[in-house]
Order: structure tokens, then C-alpha cells, then sequence
């Protein structure tokens, strides 16, 4: 129960820059999620905060105690890891009790809160058995207990769902959420599946390439984009772009298509600019016209609630998600009128929204 | 058809190159035990039983030979000596390459090898000399530290598989629990490699067991039992010869037997 505080941390390995000065802050109680593509860093940054890895600049804070310097031990956190790391060597209650028995909790004590964290994991069954003859469900549910255990400050947890099958993620999901809300304890935790992230996370801070490019709620995520790298990553299909050229003032021609956009004297600094919808925002129209995008269909994916059209519009791929009732097919011509309300712009040199 | 008469080929040769190792290997080890069982009589002469009479005469009259209790004992202390030693060294330097990157790794690794290729007669002669100047020649100390460089390379690269065998988040989540760095390694780290510490121990014991050159040439008082055997036995008769044969071979066979697993694990590391 501690607020966490990231400033300014760098990270290199050797040449290679792994962190660009990342200024965060975790709220008291909050679920944090870093999302990004393997590489971007989240790891790296999860593992600065436990205490695993150095960093090569800035300060972590836990509460209002320093503690980039210390070991991992003193940080009051706890990590839950992507290989679960439960004890072979130890049963089930061993390995729970392993922190508490560190800390020389009395045995009376460590009893009580065994079974109480075994009973909220559901593993109260399998507390005498060692790690190899559990299921892979069953050892993440071991290191989530043994984490919880040691009521830390702070938990991290390191993509502690994707050693899991598609079913038994989805379950484990809404279970650890309810979990850690109740437990209330202020969480770090990196995915790079973004469905898990939306889900899951009160806040989303998206990596990309050592740098938090946005942290917000998964709606505002979504819906506002603040770099181009977010509305190409977040979403499935992710969103379109396609370049705009200046008309009037404030108008922009999109492949032929006259749209109002942000004025020109706010844009003057970007050499260029793109226009970004998302797919499921297009409406479609029965004919041409001059507001209207005209889409040569090139595949077609039913998806049962709908169909997924991957069109061409100036040589560019253009998704479009279209009603399963309409009748489409390959080599159509699809005519699509964007909603105006939900249209963004990037400037495509800075990729930053304008 | 070719192709069938092509992989039974294949197949009869692999079958007969396997009997030929196991006799070569198997054969000797049976006459040693076959002749060590026999009477006096029975081992000079011929044709010989396929089943040995169980006469322990040779066997015991090689036990009670003057000398051959202490250069056992000798044997002993030296290996053990040599174990404790070459697990001290090895077991840190195995886990210092399993789990820290530092320039020149690989080269070091291939010069711990490397330390095998020098042969002994290179070494010992020169060794000889250097311990008589500084008075450890003919002693136990002395052999089993040149027994510990022996059996080094082995134990480092023997624990080194043994630790990259465990996963870093293990002794990780120790540190995160609330342990340092040395108290993760004794809770966690040592329960899971106890095992395959003391089978490199025990492969150590038995190279200082089984090694007789050094032994002959550093000592003169303190002679390890093939130092002994060496000396001693050339004008011995052939049971006594058996017998003390049969008793370093069968000790050692046991300890490599119970320790195979390991072995293994560290050459399918070195072939890498």
C-alpha cells in the first residue's frame, strides 16, 4: 500500500539504450499495466523497480523511502514471474510460508496466513504437494499466494498469465483482478497482450522502444491515440492511416476525400500529416460521393458478429469493419463515410497526435 | 529394397560395434574378478573355469600383506582431501560461470580444459622438486593438492551444468522473499544441487583413487595403494597381483556407477 514513484530511470546495456529517462507514477492502490511489444523495455523497467536490475540513471521512490539502492529484500515488494519460480524443493505450504518464515514470522501466524491466502487462490487442497505435481494453472496460483503471503507494499508481476492456455487465461484473469482489488495492494503489472491489458488495468502505460508513450485509461487508450505507435498496437484490427494533404485553412484532402482537420498554423511544424481512423468507426454508403472513401474489398473475414474487410484505398491497406448482414465480396467496391467525431491526426514526423 | 538392405547394415553394425565395446570393456573386468575369486592354484592354471570358486585366499592374503592397510588408508585421505578441495574450488568457480557474464567466459572455459592436456610426467617431475624445497613432498596434503588440479576441471564444469540447470527466477523469487544473496543460495539453490554435488565429489575421489603416477613420484613413505601396488607388486605373484587389481577397480566401478547420471549431464554440456 504505497504509492511508487519512477523518475527520470535510464537503462543501458552497454551501447544498446533499453530505457529512455522514464518518469512515472503509480497512484496508492492502483493497477498498473506496462504494455508493449517483446523488447520494449517493460521487463527491464519491472525488474529496476524490484530491485533485479540496476538502473543506470534516476531514482525509484516506494512510499516516501528511496530505493534504488537497496536490495530487492528491503524494497517492501513482492513478484509474481512469467516461469512462476515456485520452489521444487519445497511443498506447496513451504513455498507460501517461504517469505513469511524469512521475515521470522511466528509459526501460529504463518499458519493463519497460509490458509488464508491458500483459500483465496483455491489451492487449500494442494498445500502438501511439491511444484512438480502440479499443473502449470495450478504453480501460478502457488506464486500469486506466495506473493500475496508477504502483504507487500507493492506487487510486480512479469507476464504471469502467458504460460497459460487461452481458456484457463481468461478465468485467471478475472480472478486475479477481483483478487488484487480486494487485497488492495498498488500493482505493476507487464503484459504484452492487450486484451489482458484493457481488462485488467486501471491504467495502461504503453511502451514503445525504452519510452512510455502513453499511460491512460484503456477508453482513452483506445479511443485517443497520443502516438501513432499506440493506434497501430492497440486494438484488433488496429487502426488505418492514410497521409493528408493541406487544402484550405483547415481542411485536408484524404485519398480524394475532403475532411475538416486541425488548422494548418497548428500543424505548420509537421512537414506532414496522417489521417488515422479506426475500423469499426467507418460507415458505409451505397455510392460515391465527395465524403465518402472509395475501397477496392481484398479479403474478407467473417467473423460472426461482424466481417472484417481488408480494402485498398489509394495502394494503402484499409481495414473496414462492416455489419455481417451486408453482402460483400472479393473485388467489390465499398464506399465508407468516416465519423467525424471519431477521426484523429498525426503528425507523421513527431508521430505525436495533433 | 536398398534402402531396407542399407539400414540393416547399418543396424548389424551398430549392434556389433556395441558387443565389441562392452566385451573390451567387460572382459578384463571379468578375468580381475573371476581370478581374484580363484585359489592360488586355480589362477595359474589351465584352461580355466567359467565360474570362479569363491576362494577368498588371494583376496585375503593380499589384505593382510604388510603395507597394503596403510597405502589404503593413504589412498583415502588423499582422495578425500582431494574431493573436499576440488568441490571448494569447482562448486564456486561452476557457479560463478553459470551466472555471471564476464569478459574472456569461453576462453575460460576451454582453458579449464585445457589444464587436462598437460601431461603429467611434464608436471610432476618439476612439482617434485618445488615440494621438496618447501616440505611438502612425500605427504597427503601435497598429492591431493596435485590430485585437486586433476579432478578441478571436472567439478567446475560438472557444477557449472548443475547450476545452469536451475532457472536465475528461483534464487530471484529467494531474493524477492526476503533472502540475500547467500541465504538464497543455501535455501534454495543447495537443497536442488546437493545431489549432483556429491557426485562430482565422489567423481573426484575416485580420480584421486585411480591416479598413480603423481602418486608414485611425490611419495616414498606415504604411498597411495596404486603407488604401492606399482612398486610393490612388480615381483608379487599373479593372485597377489588380481587381488590388489580387483581391489582399486571395484570401488571405483561403484562410485561412477552411482554417479553416471551426472557424468553424462556434463558431457552433453561440453559438447554444446
Amino acid at each position: 500500500m504505497a504509492e511508487i514513484k519512477i523518475k527520470s530511470v535510464a537503462k543501458r546495456f552497454g551501447k544498446v539504450e533499453a530505457l529512455k529517462s522514464i518518469d512515472l507514477t503509480i497512484a496508492d492502490q492502483e493497477f498498473l499495466v506496462l504494455l508493449g511489444a517483446s523488447g520494449c523495455g517493460k521487463t527491464t523497467l519491472l525488474r529496476i523497480v524490484a530491485g533485479l536490475e540496476t538502473a543506470s540513471e534516476g531514482e525509484i521512490w516506494i512510499g516516501d523511502k528511496r530505493v534504488d539502492q537497496l536490495p530487492p529484500r528491503d524494497r517492501g515488494i513482492a513478484m509474481v514471474f512469467q516461469n512462476y519460480a515456485v520452489f521444487p524443493h519445497l511443498t506447496v505450504f513451504e513455498n507460501i510460508a517461504f517469505g513469511l518464515r524469512m521475515a521470522k514470522v511466528d509459526q501460529a501466524t504463518i499458519e493463519k496466513r497460509v490458509s488464508k491466502t491458500a483459500e483465496l487462490m483455491h489451492i487449500e487442497a494442494l498445500l502438501k504437494r511439491y511444484s512438480g505435481q502440479l499443473s502449470g494453472g495450478q504453480r501460478q496460483r502457488v506464486a500469486v499466494a506466495r506473493a500475496l503471503a508477504m502483504e507487500p507494499e507493492v506487487l510486480l508481476m512479469d507476464e504471469p498469465l502467458s504460460n497459460l492456455d487461452a481458456l484457463l487465461r481468461m478465468e485467471m484473469r478475472a480472478e486475479l483482478k477481483s483478487v488484487l482489488a480486494e487485497s488492495k495492494t498498488t500493482t505493476i503489472y507487464v503484459t504484452h497482450d492487450q486484451v489482458e491489458a484493457m481488462s485488467m488495468a486501471d491504467r495502461i502505460a504503453i511502451m514503445n522502444k525504452g519510452e512510455i508513450v502513453q499511460a491512460s485509461d484503456a477508453v482513452d487508450i483506445y479511443r485517443n491515440p497520443a502516438h501513432r505507435f499506440v493506434g497501430s498496437f492497440i486494438g484488433n484490427p488496429p487502426m488505418n492511416f492514410l497521409p493528408a494533404k493541406p487544402r484550405s485553412e483547415d481542411t485536408w484532402s484524404v485519398a480524394g476525400v475532403k475532411l475538416s482537420g486541425p488548422n494548418h498554423n497548428a500543424a505548420a511544424s509537421a512537414s506532414s500529416v496522417e489521417f488515422a481512423i479506426r475500423p469499426e468507426d467507418l460507415i458505409p454508403v451505397s455510392e460515391a460521393s465527395e465524403d465518402a472513401f472509395t475501397a477496392q474489398v481484398r479479403v474478407i473475414e467473417p467473423l460472426g458478429s461482424h466481417v472484417l474487410a481488408s480494402c485498398m484505398v489509394d495502394d494503402q491497406l484499409f481495414r473496414v469493419v462492416v455489419d455481417s448482414d451486408k453482402s460483400l465480396q472479393q473485388g467489390d467496391t465499398l464506399y465508407v463515410k468516416p465519423m467525424y467525431d471519431r477521426m484523429r491526426w498525426f503528425d507523421s514526423s513527431t508521430e505525436r497526435s495533433l | 529394397m536398398t534402402v531396407d538392405g542399407t539400414s540393416k547394415t547399418m543396424l548389424w553394425t551398430f549392434r556389433i560395434s556395441t558387443v565389441v565395446l562392452c566385451l573390451w570393456v567387460l572382459v578384463p573386468i571379468y578375468f580381475l574378478l573371476t581370478n581374484t575369486l580363484s585359489s592360488p592354484e586355480e589362477v595359474v592354471a589351465f584352461p580355466k573355469r567359467v565360474w570362479p570358486s569363491f576362494n577368498l585366499e588371494s583376496i585375503s592374503f593380499f589384505l593382510t600383506f604388510s603395507g597394503v592397510g596403510a597405502a589404503m588408508w593413504n589412498s583415502v585421505l588423499v582422495a578425500s582431501v582431494t574431493m573436499v578441495l576440488s568441490i571448494a574450488a569447482g562448486a564456486p568457480a561452476g557457479y560463478a560461470l553459470s551466472r555471471f557474464d564476464f569478459k574472456g567466459k569461453s576462453f575460460y572455459r576451454v582453458l579449464i580444459l585445457m589444464t587436462r592436456a598437460f601431461p603429467l610426467p611434464l608436471l610432476a617431475l618439476p612439482l617434485a622438486v618445488l615440494y621438496i624445497r618447501i616440505g611438502l613432498d612425500d605427504t597427503i596434503l601435497g598429492l591431493a593438492l596435485l590430485h585437486t588440479m586433476l579432478a578441478l576441471p571436472f567439478a567446475v564444469l560438472i557444477t557449472f551444468s548443475l547450476f545452469s540447470g536451475i532457472p536465475v527466477e528461483l534464487e530471484e523469487a529467494a531474493w524477492t522473499l526476503g533472502c540475500n544473496r547467500f541465504q538464497a543460495f543455501r535455501k534454495v539453490i543447495l537443497p536442488l544441487v546437493l545431489p549432483g554435488i556429491t557426485a562430482s565429489a565422489i567423481f573426484a575421489f575416485v580420480i584421486s583413487w585411480n591416479e598413480v603416477f603423481g602418486a608414485a613420484v611425490l611419495t616414498i613413505e606415504n604411498r597411495t595403494l596404486p603407488a604401492f601396488l606399482l612398486q610393490g607388486l612388480d615381483q608379487a605373484p599373479l593372485h597377489l597381483k588380481f587381488a590388489g587389481g580387483a581391489v582399486l577397480v571395484i570401488p571405483a566401478l561403484i562410485f561412477i556407477f552411482m554417479v553416471r547420471k551426472y557424468l553424462f549431464a556434463m558431457w552433453g554440456i561440453a559438447n554444446r
